[in-house]
This record gives structure tokens, C-alpha cells and sequence, in this order.
């Protein structure tokens, strides 16, 4: 049973249109993640939910109910800003106790509302200060308590964290999935950090140029996704995508010649027929440096360690890079001569129009 | 010379270039001021007197003469009557302008500078013949009238950037916590730009009390402000140039002190937001 | 919110603002084609553009269109050249800025008539001085400068208070000058004169623009200096257009030639604002 419903939702500017007919079930108690390149309308997206953008067209139903031409201030839905948006002039206490003073909820109610949420934030010791005498951590807590006081029926946050230092941005995202656990309320979260998206997310919905791409677990994305766009969009660093010269079907399997050797894939796991070209996608952790005898050869322009792991930046007979994750202690130099194996239960393959065409390989290893 | 010590001279040039020239730009107003504390006799001796024994008898005669007390309090009575009534104006419609904009609002916005250009000069003959009319010449109540209309343009600009400044995530905030228009005004708006509203009203009572041209044409005794009584002291009859000063320091010091405070919403008020 | 609020709240500033505008200056425009003279009444018959030639062949009208922009020009030259010097001087710390900040611009907050009475009394009077009292000391004839230069007095006395504006204006621009930009300039090996001629300069141009069309609306319309110190003369030395026009009018009690005088300052004023208004315009965000 859907709790939020959006269907056909159009949002158009003067000129320009930020929505191009988004359709989404929101389950609840969920988690989504909106993501997506700056620009690709996810913020306009939830700004449109909350009621805080009119849509141009379409429909947003709530727990059974059409709200779609309801006030921001009717909907029942509490929002996290960027920014915070934090009232400078009232103390913590009076931040988190606002939407309920107009509300009318009785004082004692009140009280004890802002008690427990204070109380579950580490807010106690703050709550007579002004947000301005609060760091950008305890802010962030305060803004997240001002939704939380309210139980409203969906939590929606605009880039929380991005205002927050890196180590404080783990932090409170740690925070965030444990108060997700707790409340088992739905939530609706903004961000262009795909790190963000895959830790947090049941599901995350990828958007580009105002459509939809697609929506999905965040595992499914990386190893399933629809298409190129996404594909390149999920995982750092990006895929690798080597176009194949040509290729030919014999015995359930596919040989596809590129870079003037071959590589063989399963036939069945080619959905619908062949298409006219093909592009291989392969993750950087999927290739593999052998002695010889490898699927292909480049020379390495550059390593990059990480400490953990490295990056290898090579430079293929066609003058193409790719990047080759290797191990920590790798002794790659730079203008070494490397043969690479390409692990193709794991690639991915693209027709001419960009549209992935494989499917993964069932119980395939994920390294 | 290291080149430490190079940027060190430097500064300590440019500082006493500074201060000299500030100094005597300021000069005039600092011997108006010590001009009232001597007797009629020090303030016009030759060669000027600069250690003498401080008197304050010219402040005592001219808070005594009781024209002074009275043109004081016009010029009270006129600037913070009409300031308050042009804010009572200017917030609504600065608050409607800046949060529901339509396509026409820039060009309100641009008529409402636009009759700030309006010369006095160029009105003083209808306004001096319906204020002889209806009673108004040389009464505070007409010179209200004027600094009010004379000042709304410059307060409803400045108020509109005071609320286009407010973050805009603010306001929505509030609204998602159910916050009606009312609410969102009275609870959230006012309370942040209670500030910039405090510094228009300064600057427009500034403008109000320096206001010297309507106050020259429209009124006569009863209803002169200081700047027009201050212009009574031109007659040759007499040098009174210690008493003189007094009135004009005590004329001039709230304001200037005002202006102080104030400086930067002045360049933004004046030039109508055009220089940040 | 309906569109019929947000109207109701700006009606009552537009109405009394259009009320402000329409009516005097229609009655400006009809009292100009009458003959109306307040001495005179119940004589008021349409006389065509009488007025304007009246206003216009008047023995001060050529003085005071030539004082009038004189007063300007120079005004605004010594603002603006002063001001830029000034406002680059303080630009950078040193001891004591912000008091001398606060002393340069203290001369903006005095109001116009006391300025023209320390003027004309305390620095100018040709007896008791201070001016002549530093050209006896130099062994100097003193001069009687209201009397011999009176719209030079003019002058100074209205440059004095709208310097500090400039300043200020020019130092709150000089803030929102890029340091990284100098500092780019610096390491490409500019000196400090370079940097103030090639960015400093430059980066003034719309301050300046601004500065010269606001005191330009000020300077035309000045009137309590000359009505306090010099009254207009000696003769017509003295004599501007606003000062012309209050003669007319409140003095000669001819509300028809002054009406005439009244629309040509609106007309000159009015050029003035064009720009301006098209300036200020260019960068407001609605």
C-alpha cells in the first residue's frame, strides 16, 4: 500500500521545465534518497512535495488524502533546510516548540514534547542559547529537532549535511539512519552525495534533467542499472566503458572483439536481441592485473594511493584511460607496461542508445 | 631599509596624511563647539582663543529663551511623527513588494525613486499656495505631511532590501511549521528586521531634522524646526556667534551622533541600494 | 497570498505617492500659463507661455542657469576627486581609522543652515575669521569672501558637507573590492599606483556614476547656504536657479513666472533621474 502517491507531476518555470512528469510510490515508513547532477530538478522535486513550490501539473496524494493544492503549512509534513533556517531570534527551545505554540497544542503537551526530543538530540544543555551561540553540528541537531517534535507524517531534508566538515557529516549521517530506525517514519532526503544516497537509502531515486531515471535499492543501482547515465552516475571512481569493435554469437556465447583482443559473455544473459553496437561497462574493481596473457594491455600514466586501496590511471592502445583499482602495496610505476584482466560475470553491456542490455550474472562475486 | 620597515613608514604616512586631513575637515564643526563655551567677547577675539575658561552660560540662555525649547520640539515633533507615520505606511507595502513580487513590482519600485527626483523647487508654489489654503503654513502638522511624503520612497527601498535580505529559507521554514501569512509576518519577519527598520527610522529622522528648504518656505515662528530657527541667526543685528554656537551644537549633536551609528544603512538608503 | 492583499497593502504608499507627484506639479503646470500674482488676486487669465518668457528674459535667469552649474560642476568635481583620494587613503588600517572615519564624515550630519552660519560667521568673516585671522598672519590682506567671492563661498560651504558623502560611498565600495584581485595584480608585479589606476579606478566607476547623479539632484536644488549667507547677491552673484525661483515666488509673491522657473528645474532635474533611474534599475533583483 502506497502512502505517497506522485503521479504525472509537472513543474515548468517561465521557460524552462524543472519536472517532466515524475511518477513515484513512496512506501511507508521508508527511506528515499533523491539524487542526481546539480540542476536535475531533485531539490525542485521535494520543494514541490512540501508545498513550497506550486506543481504545473499533476498529482501528490498523502495517506489517501489529494494534497496536491494544499498549503505548505496544511500538509503535515516537517522539512530539514540546508541552511537550517533556524529562527535567529528565539532560543533552541522556542525553534523546536514554534510549530506546535501555532498549533495551539496545550503547554504542558508542549513541554513534554520538547523534553523527550531534546532529551533523544543531546539538546538539553542548548535550550535557552540563540542558534547563533550553537556550532554547525548542534544546529543541524536543533533543525532535525524542530521536524522531529512535530511527528508529522513525512520528514523531508534539502542537503542536510552539506554545510557540516566531513568528519561531522558522518557523523550526523550515522545519527540520521539510527533516528531513522527509531522512528520508522517515512523519509524523503535531498543530496548530490552518492555516498550519502547508498548508506542511507531503502531505495534511491535517480533524477536527470527532470525525469526520473530510475528508482531502486542502492545495490541494484550499482549493479543493475538501467542505463549509461546511471551507470556512470553511481560509483567512484566512474565505470570504465570500452567500446567493443564487433562482436559475434556462437554456442550461448558472446565474443566481442575490442582493442584487438576478445572477450567472451554469456549469451543468456543478453536480454532481447543483439543490438547494432555495443559498449562494455566495467567497474574499476572488476578488472584485474595478470602477468600476461591478459584481456587487454595498457601502460599506467599515473597511481594514485589511497592508503587502502590505489587507483591505477591507464592508458590504453587507443589512447582511452581507464582506472584500475589495485591493491594498497601495489608496485605499479608509472609507464609500466600492465596486462589486464577484464572479469566479465560482472561487466555490463550498452546498446547504441545507451540502454544496458545485460543482465547480472546470478551469485556473481562481489569483490 | 628592510622591507618591513618600508611598510611600516608607509602606514605611518598614510595615517598622519589620514588624520590631518580629517582634522581639518572636521575643524569647523570642533570650533563650533568650543565657540560655545566661551563668552560672546573670546569668540570674536583676534587672534582666536584657544585656552580659556569654560562657560557653559550660553547653553543656560539659550535653553532659557523659550523659543528654543519650542523650536526644539518641533523639530522632535516633525521628524519622529513623520517617520513614524511613513514606517506604518512603507512596512506593508515593502512587505507585499518583497515576498509576493509581481511582474510589475521592479517598476513601482522605480516610479517610487522617481518622485524622490522631483524638485522641491519645483512644487513649492502649489504646496506654499494649498497649505495657505487649509491653514497648514507654519504648522507642524503640514511639515509632517511633507517629511512623510518626502521620505516614503527612500523608507519603503530600504525596507524592501532589509526583507529581500531575510533568508528566504527562514520564511519557508515557518510556513512547512504551519505558519500562516500573519503569523509568518507578525512572529518571524518583523522579530528579524526589527533592526533594519530601527536603522530606517534613524536615517529618516536624520533627513527629517537637516531638512531645511520646506522648513525655510512653509513655516514662520510657530511651527519652525531648529534648522529654520538656526537661520534667524543670519541677521546681521548683533555677532552672537558664542550663542549661535550652543544652539547649533545642541541642534546638531543628537544627530550627527545618529549618523555615526548609522553610516552604512545611510549609503544604501541614499543611493537606493545602487552601491553595497 | 491573493493578489487583492498584497494590493491593498501597497495601495495606501502608491496612492499618497501618486497624490505627491500628480497634483502639485499639474497645478505647477496650469499656474505657469496664468498670470497669478499673489499681491494681485482675482486677476488670474491665461496668458500662453508669458510666463516662461518672463522667467527666462528675467536679468538674473542667464546668472542664475550659469551659477546654477557652476555650483554643480564644481561641487562635484571636488567631491568626487577629494572623495576617491580620501577614500583610498583610508582604505587600508592604520591608527586610529575609525575615528578618523567618523571625523571625516561628521560634516554629512550638520544641517545645512548651521553649516552656512559657521561658514559665513567663524571661518569666513573678513574681521573675526579664522580665514582672516590666518591671512593677517601670514601678513595677508584678509579677504571678505562672501562679499567678493560669494559663489566660491557657496562652494565650499556645499563641497564641505557633501564630501563626506563621497567617502562614504567610495569606502563602502572599496570594501567589496576584490583583495585576491590585488593580490593577483601585486604578484604580477603592479605597484600601488597601478593597482589604484587599473582596479581601484575602475572598480569605482559605478559609485562614482551613482555619487555624481545623487548629488547632482542635491546640488541643483541647493538653497539654505545661499538663503542664510549671501541671499543671492551681491546683485545676482549668487543667485541659482532654486534661489531664483523661492524669489519669484515667496518674494516678488509671482506664483505664475515661478511656476514657469519650477518646470524648468523639473526638466533639468528630470534628465538627471533618467540615468540615475536607469542605473539603480540595472541591478535591482526582484
Amino acid at each position: 500500500m502506497s502512502y505517497l502517491v506522485i503521479s504525472e507531476l509537472q513543474k515548468h518555470y517561465d521557460s524552462y521545465h524543472a519536472l517532466r512528469g515524475i511518477n513515484l510510490n513512496v512506501t511507508e515508513g521508508e527511506f528515499l534518497v533523491f539524487v542526481g547532477p546539480s540542476g536535475c530538478g531533485k531539490s525542485t522535486l521535494l520543494r514541490t512535495i512540501a508545498g513550497l513550490e506550486l506543481s504545473s501539473g499533476g498529482s501528490i496524494e498523502l495517506d489517501g488524502k489529494d494534497i496536491t493544492e494544499v498549503a505548505s503549512s496544511k500538509r503535515d509534513l516537517a522539512m530539514v533546510f540546508q541552511s537550517y533556517a533556524l529562527y535567529p531570534h528565539m532560543t533552541v527551545a522556542d525553534n523546536l516548540s514554534f510549530a506546535l505554540r501555532l498549533a495551539k497544542v496545550p503547554d504542558n503537551e508542549i513541554q513534554e514534547k520538547v523534553r523527550s526530543v531534546s532529551a533523544s538530540l543531546q539538546l538539553d544543555p542548548l535550550l535557552d542559547r540563540k542558534p547563533k551561540e550553537l556550532s554547525g553540528g548542534q544546529r543541524q541537531r536543533v533543525a532535525i529537532g524542530r521536524a522531529i517534535v512535530r511527528q508529522p507524517k513525512v520528514f523531508l531534508f534539502d542537503e542536510p549535511l552539506s554545510n557540516l566538515d566531513a568528519a561531522l557529516r558522518v557523523q550526523m549521517r550515522l545519527e540520521l539512519a539510527r533516528l531513522h530506525k527509531k522512528l520508522g517514519t517515512t523519509m524523503i532526503y535531498v543530496t548530490h552525495d552518492q555516498i550519502e544516497a547508498m548508506t542511507l537509502a531503502d531505495r534511491v531515486v535517480i533524477l536527470n534533467a527532470g525525469q526520473i531515471e530510475q528508482v531502486g535499492t542502492p545495490l541494484e543501482l550499482y549493479r543493475q542499472p538501467n542505463n549509461r547515465f546511471v551507470a556512470e552516475f553511481i560509483g567512484t571512481p566512474k565505470m570504465n566503458l570500452i567500446d567493443v569493435d564487433s562482436f559475434a554469437e556462437k554456442d550461448e556465447t558472446l565474443t566481442l572483439n575490442l582493442l584487438n583482443s576478445s572477450v567472451t559473455f554469456p549469451a543468456n544473459r543478453i536480454k532481447g536481441s543483439l543490438p547494432k553496437a555495443i559498449t562494455l561497462g566495467i567497474r574499476p574493481e572488476h578488472l584485474s592485473l595478470v602477468e600476461d596473457n591478459g584481456d587487454i594491455t595498457g601502460r599506467v600514466e599515473l597511481v594514485e594511493h589511497l592508503g587502502s586501496e590505489s587507483y591505477a590511471h591507464i592508458q590504453l592502445s587507443n589512447d582511452q584511460m581507464i582506472i584500475l583499482k589495485a591493491s594498497a602495496r601495489s608496485v605499479l610505476k608509472d609507464d609500466d607496461v600492465v596486462h589486464i584482466n577484464i572479469d566479465s560475470s560482472e561487466a555490463i553491456l550498452f546498446n547504441q542508445d545507451d540502454q544496458v542490455i545485460s543482465i547480472i550474472a546470478e551469485g556473481a562475486s562481489n569483490a | 631599509m628592510t622591507l618591513n620597515q618600508q611598510r611600516k613608514l608607509k602606514t605611518l604616512i598614510t595615517g598622519l596624511l589620514a588624520w590631518f586631513v580629517a582634522l581639518l575637515l572636521f575643524f569647523p564643526i570642533f570650533w563650533m563647539f568650543l565657540t560655545s563655551f566661551k563668552t560672546e567677547l573670546q569668540a570674536i577675539s583676534v587672534p582666536p582663543t584657544l585656552f580659556f575658561e569654560p562657560t557653559l552660560d550660553n547653553y543656560k540662555i539659550v535653553q532659557e529663551r523659550s523659543d528654543y525649547l519650542l523650536h526644539a520640539m518641533n523639530s522632535v515633533v516633525t521628524s519622529f511623527g513623520s517617520t513614524f507615520i511613513a514606517l506604518i505606511i512603507a512596512i506593508p507595502a515593502a512587505y507585499s513588494m518583497a515576498f509576493f513580487p509581481s511582474k510589475r513590482t521592479k517598476d513601482i519600485l522605480l516610479w517610487m525613486l522617481s518622485t524622490k527626483m522631483l524638485p522641491a523647487v519645483g512644487v513649492l508654489v502649489p504646496i506654499y499656495i494649498l497649505f495657505r489654503n487649509n491653514g497648514l503654513l507654519d504648522s507642524r502638522t503640514g511639515l509632517i505631511i511633507i517629511f512623510t511624503l518626502m521620505n516614503l520612497p527612500i523608507i519603503i527601498w530600504m525596507l524592501f532590501s532589509y526583507f529581500k535580505d531575510l533568508p528566504k529559507e527562514i520564511l519557508e521554514a515557518a510556513r512547512m511549521d504551519g505558519a500562516t501569512p500573519w503569523d509568518e509576518m507578525v512572529k518571524v519577519v518583523l522579530p528579524l528586521s526589527i533592526g533594519g527598520i530601527a536603522s530606517t527610522g534613524l536615517l529618516s529622522i536624520i533627513l527629517c531634522w537637516n531638512e531645511a528648504f520646506w522648513s525655510l518656505n512653509l513655516t514662520a515662528s510657530n511651527a519652525a524646526p531648529l534648522t529654520a530657527m538656526i537661520a534667524s541667526y543670519s541677521s546681521p543685528e548683533g555677532l552672537f556667534w558664542a550663542k549661535l554656537s550652543a544652539a547649533s551644537t545642541m541642534a546638531c549633536a543628537p544627530i550627527v551622533v545618529f549618523g555615526w551609528f548609522c553610516q552604512k544603512q545611510l549609503v544604501q538608503g541614499l543611493t537606493f541600494g545602487a552601491v553595497k | 497570498m491573493k493578489r487583492s492583499i498584497t494590493r491593498l497593502l501597497m495601495a495606501p504608499s502608491v496612492i499618497m505617492l501618486l497624490v505627491w507627484m500628480i497634483v502639485p506639479l499639474s497645478m505647477t503646470i496650469y499656474f505657469s500659463t496664468i498670470r497669478y500674482n499673489l499681491l494681485y488676486p482675482g486677476q488670474n487669465r491665461f496668458v500662453g507661455l508669458m510666463n516662461y518668457e518672463f522667467f527666462v528674459t528675467d536679468p538674473g535667469f542667464i546668472t542664475a542657469v550659469a551659477n546654477t552649474l557652476i555650483l554643480l560642476l564644481s561641487a562635484l568635481v571636488i567631491t568626487v576627486v577629494l572623495g576617491v583620494m580620501l577614500s583610498a587613503l583610508i582604505d587600508k588600517p592604520f591608527f586610529g581609522r575609525s575615528i578618523v572615519r567618523v571625523l571625516l564624515i561628521s560634516p554629512f550630519f550638520i544641517m545645512p543652515t548651521v553649516n552656512a552660519l559657521i561658514w559665513k560667521n567663524m571661518m569666513m568673516n573678513p574681521v573675526y575669521g579664522i580665514f582672516a585671522w590666518i591671512s593677517e598672519s601670514l601678513g595677508l590682506q584678509p579677504i571678505d569672501w562672501l562679499g567678493t567671492y560669494p559663489l566660491m563661498s557657496v562652494i565650499i560651504m556645499v563641497s564641505w558637507q557633501w564630501l563626506p558623502f563621497a567617502i562614504l560611498v567610495f569606502v563602502t565600495a572599496l570594501q567589496s573590492q576584490d583583495t585576491e584581485q590585488k593580490e593577483a595584480a601585486q604578484m604580477d608585479g603592479a605597484t600601488g599606483w597601478h593597482i589604484f589606476r587599473y582596479l581601484t579606478i575602475p572598480h569605482l566607476a559605478r559609485p562614482i556614476a551613482v555619487v555624481v547623479m545623487i548629488e547632482t539632484i542635491f546640488l541643483l536644488a541647493v538653497f539654505a547656504e545661499i538663503f542664510v549667507t549671501t541671499g543671492g547677491g551681491p546683485g545676482y552673484a549668487s543667485t541659482n536657479l532654486a534661489y531664483l525661483i523661492y524669489n519669484q515666488a515667496l518674494l516678488q509673491y509671482d506664483v505664475g513666472v515661478a511656476s514657469a522657473g519650477g518646470l524648468f528645474a523639473v526638466l533639468l532635474a528630470n534628465i538627471v533621474a533618467f540615468f540615475l533611474i536607469r542605473a539603480v534599475g540595472k541591478n535591482l533583483t526582484v
